[in-house]
């Protein structure tokens, strides 16, 4: 055990985790040259597409130091965007060290400090790493005194890195191997194993992830989950190198997988405990802390037909999003569906992206919600994140809503600029200190409704990219609350609905029908959209019909170009929703809730 | 699926040069001539290395571009030559060219004529100066006329004019003028096409400056309906959404072949090949296309296969483009799919909104205010969930 070592590489967004894995994979050489890529661990399209980690993934990379020793150093990449958090913290419940990477030119950021917290409270041993000393705007002085001061770690341990030259690899796995230590347990205990993660094989079934801290587990033993007692026969365990390499036992201090013929998708569940059913340990581990969704959406399938696919995928997406929460829902516009709670709005659409790419679904997400508190005139307590269910309005005696604590940090030639984005989204501004000389970290609280469409992006753009945000929700707050209902041809669209600050309805009415107007095509008769509160319109616009709709010529023998345009609006239409005569666009659902552009 | 040769090919070849390019064109074409030497080589080479399907013949020739007229007639005649060698050209072959009036020499018409060009497709567009200069053509209302009786001196029986509506301002008076200007000439086929502003061409350019306003297109609708009631009161009968014809004789025979899964072979930059079902198309622009031929490479540029569920979505398109329809018979033949059965829902609301024709059953074709949606109709159509694959 003594030559294991489990950490975590944590940072903020973009810091580059992922870079540094991949010069750490390569200095290990577990793969062969040829088959390597940039960011290997950011192994889903998704994130391949995005260029972010969404899934925290595991390596184990076999590393001879210069003690002489050989070592297995088993790293784990997280993700660094604030949705993701919940990966991150369930990383560190694995691990004994973390590497805290600090971009050498944007310095300490949101997730930079939210993430050390997470680790200080896994009691880790955290090492500061400064990435990125290439740039030309790096300024490795200012980030060392961000990490004595802002972060509390001690600058002269920092290890200088350039992840994307090579710059600085050798010392990572050197302090991995003299400043972490090793993990501690009883190889001869009974098993005592927690679930950190698994996924699905369509040939295997579920593949189990964790990570050993008492006893042994190897091909053939009967397991047992003790949240369920469910048992299986282990068929095969073995450790993460980039592909899955079957070893012939996992012992107290090693991190793999485990595959025991698991077709009931619900047996396993992350943060579970896995012992042995003859010899059971006494206590099972902690587990982790439950995720709290933020947003609400309900996800429906394009083609009705197809409810029982998004059933079944949403079963099995869980197995490796075990954030995601869901239940039966229906509307009258779009059928039967799900309602699903997310951790912010990038879980949501990953959410999306997932179901559609792994689970071949075509999808309609409608406007996200935050969850309300209503009282109602005989003294009930209703708690609401779907606007379907909204009572009728004279039965409220009072209605509350979710605020956060907003940490920000910016540059303090921001702070105006921050200051205004923040009143314009019902903030209050509680306070702010200098972190550095010309650094600020601004306190609001704000309504988390506000945030949760395009705060971040706003953010960053007043702030020219310097801005970042953490938050944590702090309470429920009185508020004044109303639907807002979207009629299209005179038709209510439940799925539009949104429940939005009354102070808001009519400008959120107004916009909810310029984005629709821009997102239906226009089609072969006039389209009314509306926008109403209870019988009252507030906002209305209409999309007039083609007057003519044809290719006057037909380019000599190119037949092609022409089919495939149709072919292509085919596809589209795929992705359309028959409401009442109108094709809405799967993207309308969304956008009503865009503020502004 | 099978595709023997039912009926003889098309052949088509590109010229692509014009004297001055059009404001509104995005046709491959240049006005550069100096390569026309180059041009002609590559052109008779690539002709000389067709490999036609055995048992394929061809019952029409097209010149067209870019300005086919800009050639001397010398040079159509090596043209000629080099298809004849190398291509079964059937006696009677419709033998079309496309000629602008700003590029008829005296004396070039006769030897067209002799060489054996017996249909001439003339370019005139408008017989408005103001509006000629404003899509940027290089010749008069005058020449235009001019250029018609030419033709029909030197013995051209099968003329067919081509006319553009739709232009910023046009009323319907203006374009009723030009349509009885048009038809006092006595052409034999007329082509009426709406403006349209094609991406990345001057005039697309000057509307997104905002330099002038668009004819809005509830008045370019009215334009197209007026157009085919004022030309079948004159005896032009519409047989597809932009052509008239006054008898099924002069019909564009080529044209039809592109509308009716026929075969055609294409040759020169751009020109595009079909012989069931693949489909090919050549390099474009011509220095491309030389560039491919100096270097002994093949002139395609893409190939495609066009497959069981594309043919259908041809078939229904091109059909419905044509006021004869989809021959309801031919198609179930072809895919062995129950035409009603498959696009029963689709059938129903054209019938409702009066967009169907419904007087043959065996045709499905559009009437003249349904045809004005072609393009909504035909996604109508592609919609619906017909199968991939032939069924077994
Ligand atoms: N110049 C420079 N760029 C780097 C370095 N390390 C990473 N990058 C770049 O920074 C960007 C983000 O790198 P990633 O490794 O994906 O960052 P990450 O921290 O894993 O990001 P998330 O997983 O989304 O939180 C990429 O464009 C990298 O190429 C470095 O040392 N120098
Ligand atoms: S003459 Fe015809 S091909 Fe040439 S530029 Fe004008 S429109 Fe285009
Ligand atoms: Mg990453």
């Amino acid at each position: 055990m003594k030559n294991i070592r489990n950490f975590s590489i944590i940072a903020h967004i973009d810091h580059g985790k992922s870079t540094l894995s991949d010069r750490l994979i390569e200095r290990t050489e577990i793969i062969s040259q040829r088959d390597f890529k940039d960011q290997i661990l950011d192994s889903m399209d998704i994130e391949r597409e995005r260029g972010i980690t969404i899934k925290s993934q595991t390596v184990c990379l076999p590393y001879k130091a210069k003690d002489g020793n050989a070592y297995f150093l088993n790293l784990i990449d997280t993700p660094g965007h604030v949705d993701f958090s919940y990966e991150v913290s369930r990383a560190l419940a694995s691990c004994e060290g973390a590497f805290l990477l600090v971009d050498a030119s944007q310095g300490a950021e949101a997730q930079t400090l939210a993430n050390l917290y997470l680790a200080m409270e896994h009691d880790l041993e955290v090492i500061p790493v400064i990435n990125k000393i290439d740039l030309p705007s790096a300024d490795v002085e200012r980030v060392k005194e961000q990490i004595e001061e802002d972060l509390g770690l001690e600058s002269e341990r920092a290890i200088l890195t350039s992840a994307k030259e090579g710059i600085g690899i050798e010392e990572v796995l050197e302090a991995a191997v003299q400043y972490l230590p090793p993990p501690e347990g009883d190889p001869d205990a009974p098993l005592r194993a927690l679930i950190f993660d698994s996924n699905y094989d369509p040939f295997r079934g579920t593949i189990v992830h964790f990570r050993v801290f008492d006893g042994r587990i190897k091909a053939g033993d009967t397991i047992q989950f003790m949240s369920n007692n469910a048992t299986y026969k282990v068929e095969e365990v073995g450790i993460f190198q980039i592909v899955r390499v079957p070893r012939k036992e996992l012992a107290a201090g090693e991190v793999g997988y485990m595959i025991a013929g698991i077709k009931t998708v619900s047996d396993t569940s992350c943060g579970d405990t896995i012992t042995l059913k003859k010899n059971r340990c006494d206590a099972p581990m902690p587990g982790f802390r439950e995720s709290k969704p933020v947003v609400f959406s309900s996800i429906y399938p394009v083609a009705s037909d197809d409810y029982e696919d998004l059933a079944a995928g949403l079963e099995k997406l869980k197995l490796n999003d075990s954030a995601l929460i869901y239940e039966k829902d229906s509307s009258v516009a779009l059928g039967f569906g799900f309602r699903c709670g997310f951790l912010g709005l990038l879980h949501l659409e990953v959410v999306q992206e997932r179901l559609e790419r792994e689970y071949d679904l075509s999808l309609i997400l409608t406007a996200p919600s935050v969850q309300y508190e209503l009282t109602l005139n005989d003294g009930e307590v209703l708690v609401i994140d779907n606007p379907a269910l909204y009572p009728d309005p004279s039965t409220i005696e009072s209605a509350r809503e979710p605020y956060i604590r907003a940490a920000i940090i910016v540059p303090d030639r921001y702070m105006g600029a921050v200051m205004k984005l923040c009143l314009d989204r019902r903030g209050i501004n509680r306070n702010y200190q200098y972190l550095t000389r010309d650094r600020l970290e601004m306190i609001f609280e704000i309504p988390l409704a506000e945030v949760i469409y395009d705060f971040y992006d706003k953010l960053k753009s007043v702030t020219q990219g310097y801005g970042s945000f953490d938050y944590d929700i702090i309470d429920f707050r009185e508020t004044d609350l109303v639907k807002l209902d979207i009629l299209i041809n005179g038709e209510r669209v439940d799925a539009l609905s949104q429940l939005v600050h009354s102070e808001r309805a009519v400008a959120r009415g107004r916009r909810a029908c310029e984005k629709l107007k821009e997102e239906i095509p226009r089609q072969m008769y006039k389209i009314a959209i509306q926008g109403a509160i209870g019988a009252k319109i507030v906002s209305r616009t209409t999309i007039s019909p083609f007057r003519k709709d044809v290719t006057a010529k037909c380019y000599g023998g190119d037949i092609s170009r022409k089919r495939k345009l149709l072919e292509k609006q085919k596809k589209g239409k795929k992705r359309m929703k028959m409401v009442g005569q109108v094709e809405i666009p799967q993207s309308a659902f969304l956008s009503v809730l865009k503020t502004e552009d | 699926m099978k595709h023997p040769f039912h009926e003889p090919g098309g052949i088509y070849v590109h010229v692509p040069f014009c004297v001055r390019k059009c404001a509104y064109c995005d046709f491959c074409s240049e006005d550069d001539r100096s390569r026309i030497p180059a041009y002609l080589n590559a052109l008779v080479k690539e002709i000389g290395g067709a490999r036609p399907p055995s048992g394929l013949a061809f019952d029409t020739l097209y010149f067209g571009g870019g300005t086919p007229s800009v050639l001397a007639p010398e040079e159509i005649g090596r043209i000629l030559a080099a298809v004849r060698r190398r291509l079964p050209l059937l006696p009677g072959a419709e033998i079309t060219i496309e000629a602008n009036p700003g590029t008829l020499a005296p004396g070039a018409l006769g030897e067209l004529r002799r060489l054996g060009v017996n249909r001439i497709n003339i370019g005139i567009q408008s017989f408005s100066d103001a509006r000629l200069r404003f899509l940027g053509r290089i010749h008069s209302a005058k020449a235009g006329r001019g250029a018609v009786r030419r033709a029909r001196a030197a013995g051209f029986d099968n003329i067919g004019l081509d006319l553009i509506y739709g232009l910023p301002g046009e009323t319907a008076s203006d374009w009723r003028a030009e349509m009885r200007s048009a038809a006092a000439l006595g052409p034999e086929h007329l082509s009426c096409y709406m403006l349209t502003y094609e991406p990345e061409t001057p005039l697309a350019r000057r509307l997104a400056r905002g330099d002038f306003a668009p004819l809005d297109e509830a008045r370019v609708g009215r334009r197209y309906r007026d157009t085919v009631r004022f030309l079948a009161d004159r005896g032009f009968v519409q047989y597809e959404v932009s052509n008239f014809a006054r008898s099924e004789a002069v019909q564009s025979r080529h044209n039809r072949k592109y509308w009716n899964f026929a075969p055609y072979l294409g040759f020169g930059p751009s020109a595009h090949s079909f012989i069931p079902p693949e489909r090919w198309w050549n390099e474009a622009p011509l220095g491309r296309y030389l560039k491919h031929s100096a270097s002994e490479r093949s002139p395609a540029a893409e190939r495609e296969t066009v497959g069981y569920g594309q043919q259908i979505i041809e078939a229904v398109y091109l059909g419905l483009r044509q006021t004869r329809g989809i021959i309801v018979a031919d198609f179930e033949a072809r895919f062995g799919l129950d035409f009603k059965g498959t696009f029963g829902r689709v059938l129903a609301e054209l019938r409702r909104k009066g967009w169907l024709d419904t007087s043959d059953a065996a045709r499905c074709a559009l009437t003249p205010a349904g045809m004005l949606f072609l393009d909504g109709i035909a996604s109508m159509f592609v919609a619906v969930d017909f199968p991939d694959a032939p069924p077994a």
